[in-house]
């Protein structure tokens, strides 16, 4: 009998054209995703006078520097327009499909792919972002790349790959209520640390994965990158399956019996081995929030700051208090006692329909006591929750309804916290600077950021959950 | 891509962890295309005070310093976002090498593509060889690819780095000649994988 493997030594083999000495493999690329940051490799590649040699497996999507306002008025800064209108001209010049400004099918390409069909079980997806790791969710072996890897995969459709070591990451047993995919996330990385998969894939496994639906595994997956993992991916099942039925781009009738065939045989042989394995308790999770500038510094809400007076490592103490310097909060704070002065829905990790939905929930009835915006994942997101009447809920609660795109998650099309702000953000990073320079972000889930939203601080979702179906 | 074999030059302490890609280049500047201006915003937000002024005591800005080409760093270097950007401002500002007790996986990766050695020593070894850098800040380091040593006056170091990485800097090689050379072999797995898994192009 051949050796048991593992979801991702089954996704790798698939795609495994040739191997070096050194163990590097040339991969097969079946799915590339291109964005506005993708110019540089575009540049890299007509330098070598070179075209795209795929251009049917490369998808672009305009969505890091899209305004999310005014999108009839053209837009007012020229920089951010060029980018927009590079990537037009890049993807034009090789037939390359693009969901544009103006596509009623644009939004953040890790919720674009997904939403088309064009993200499968057993591909192999690569994009120029380092959240691509949230396609894992669907059994595919996704991961970021930088701008010479986007052109090389540009120009011969494959690259050049390490094998990773694996790590599985087991989260068992039943989640309680007001705990979502991303406490689960933020669980996960403040056991193992910001660099705690590092040279790993992830794969996540356990009955409190398999419960989740497509848009919760999408956010975990997406969070793997923010502990260390470039990759993380879930086995493929019925839950799965039923998401990609019908989507536009996924294979149809009697193709998509041939696929579920392959598909079927994707998750992991029973006693496939791993060099790592972490195992979590579901029921042990409460809902949580950053407090610092790493995913990592990561604590359920009724919990307190740290105080780098009770830390004996000269080094950590130095990092906890540089980080609450920054954070300007006072050592041991109570994390519920934290004002904020914002709130930020959106992002490629929480801005699906589930997402807005588990925001409306809290939001319901309710006021915020700060400003906020909301930006939902894609167009066609935002489409789906104005029909189901969110948008008024959100509105009537006094935050703001904007278009698609990566928006207040790296604030690079304008939308930024100003300096000295905080905000509560449903985004991936808490880094200094990451929402605008000098802005303070605290990572949460979107019903989380309601509860914020609603008590002008820091605050527990389940009290608010109380009477309210979800 | 220029070959990384052999360095001889200063190095910088920068004794933070976590100095993710967002730090090395902040998002904002990654419109300006590769250019000897992505070298002046390297670290800009930790270099700079909120009005653009040089904060003097970060280490590059110390004249001693300023002319490093070796920054031996914290934990977890270059974790975050996959911009490629962040290697070139590194490079762009003269630094030719990272030591470091971990990176992020595709920075790793970006700085290998551009020639840049991300050199992996242990969290002690970091300590030390910055202590040394501290007590004789002018005196420049040698780091050895081939040999996988950094010599520091009498003392030398080993580093760690993965065998494809060290190839490859050893090596200078361009992967898009490499992969040419693999032409007929993508041909062939592109024919058999076309019969074998036909739905795994997309239908439109």
């Amino acid at each position: 009998m051949s050796k048991p493997q593992t979801l991702i030594e089954k996704l790798w083999s698939a795609h495994e054209i040739a191997r070096r000495e050194d163990g590097a493999a040339l991969l097969w690329v079946d799915r590339h995703y291109v964005h506005e940051g993708s110019f540089h490799a575009f540049a890299q590649m007509r330098a070598r006078g070179r075209r795209v040699v795929e251009p049917g497996l490369t998808f672009a999507v305009a969505d890091h520097y899209v305004p999310t306002r005014g999108r009839d008025q053209p837009i007012t800064d020229p920089a951010i327009a060029a980018m927009i209108e590079k990537l037009e001209t890049n993807t034009a010049a090789d037939n390359i499909t693009l969901f544009g400004l103006h596509d009623p099918r644009q939004g953040i390409v890790h919720v674009v792919g997904p939403e088309q069909g064009l993200t499968l079980p057993g591909l192999l997806i690569v994009c120029g972002d380092s959240h691509t790791s949230t396609h894992g969710a669907f059994g595919a072996y996704a991961f970021g790349i930088g701008a010479s890897e986007v052109a090389h995969v540009l120009m011969t459709q494959t690259l050049w790959q390490k094998k990773p070591k694996l790590m599985r990451i087991s989260v068992r047993g039943k989640t309680i209520a007001g705990v979502a995919a991303k406490d689960i996330a933020l669980a996960v990385i403040a056991r193992i640390g910001a660099d705690g998969a590092q040279g790993h894939a992830i794969e996540f496994a356990g009955n409190a994965i398999t419960a989740l639906s497509m848009e919760g595994r999408m956010t975990l997956c997406n969070m793997s990158i923010e502990a260390g993992g470039r990759c993380g991916a879930i086995a493929p099942d019925a839950t799965t399956f039923a998401y990609l039925k019908e989507r536009s781009f996924a294979p149809k009738g009697n193709a998509f019996d041939e696929a579920l065939e392959t598909w079927a045989t994707l998750p992991s042989d029973k006693d496939a081995a791993f060099d790592r394995e972490v195992t979590l308790d579901a029921e042990a999770i409460a809902p949580i929030v950053t407090w610092g500038t790493t995913p990592d510094d990561a604590l359920p809400i009724d919990g307190n700051a740290p105080d780098p007076a009770g830390e004996s490592d000269p080094v950590r103490a130095r990092y906890l208090r540089d980080a609450l310097e920054y954070m300007a909060i006072p050592p041991g704070k109570k994390l519920t006692e934290i004002m904020i002065d914002r709130v930020f829905i959106g992002s490629c990790t929480n801005a699906r329909i589930e997402d807005l939905r588990a925001a409306a929930a809290v939001l319901s009835g309710r006021v915020s006591k700060v400003p906020g915006l909301v930006s939902p994942g894609s167009s066609l997101v935002k489409r789906q929750a104005e029909g189901e009447g969110l948008d008024r809920i959100f509105r009537a609660a006094g935050l703001e309804w904007a278009e698609s795109g990566c928006s207040m998650c790296v604030g690079i099309n304008g939308d930024i916290v100003p300096p000295g702000e905080r905000c509560a953000s449903t985004t991936n990073r808490n880094f200094r600077g990451r929402q605008g320079p000098g802005a303070r972000t605290h990572l949460m889930s979107p019903a989380m950021v309601a509860a914020a939203a609603v008590s002008g601080h820091l605050a527990d979702v389940r009290p608010l959950l109380a009477g309210r179906s979800v | 891509m220029d070959k990384f074999i052999r360095l001889t030059a200063k190095a910088c302490p920068l004794d933070l962890p976590n100095v993710n890609t967002d730090q090395i280049l902040p998002a904002r500047f990654l419109k300006v295309p590769r250019s000897s201006e992505l070298g002046r915003l390297l670290f800009y937000d930790l270099r700079r005070d909120a009005n653009g002024v040089e904060r003097p005591d970060f280490p590059l800005n110390q004249p001693i310093w300023r002319d490093a080409e070796i920054l031996v760093a914290g934990r977890n270097f270059g974790g975050g976002s996959s911009r490629e950007a962040a290697v070139y401002a590194l490079y762009e500002a003269g630094i030719r090498c990272v030591i470091a007790p971990s990176f992020g996986d595709i920075f790793a990766e970006n700085a290998v593509k551009n020639g840049l050695l991300a050199a992996i020593f242990s969290e002690n070894q970091v300590i030390e060889l910055s202590a040394a850098i501290s007590a004789e800040p002018a005196r420049p380091l040698t780091v050895d690819l081939e040999q996988q040593m950094v010599i520091c006056g009498t003392r030398t170091f080993d580093f760690s780095i993965d065998p494809v990485s060290r190839n490859q800097l050893l090596n200078g090689w361009d992967d898009v000649d490499l992969t040419e050379s693999f032409k007929d072999r993508i041909a062939a797995f592109k024919t058999a994988d076309r019969a074998r898994r036909p739905w795994a192009r997309p239908r439109n």
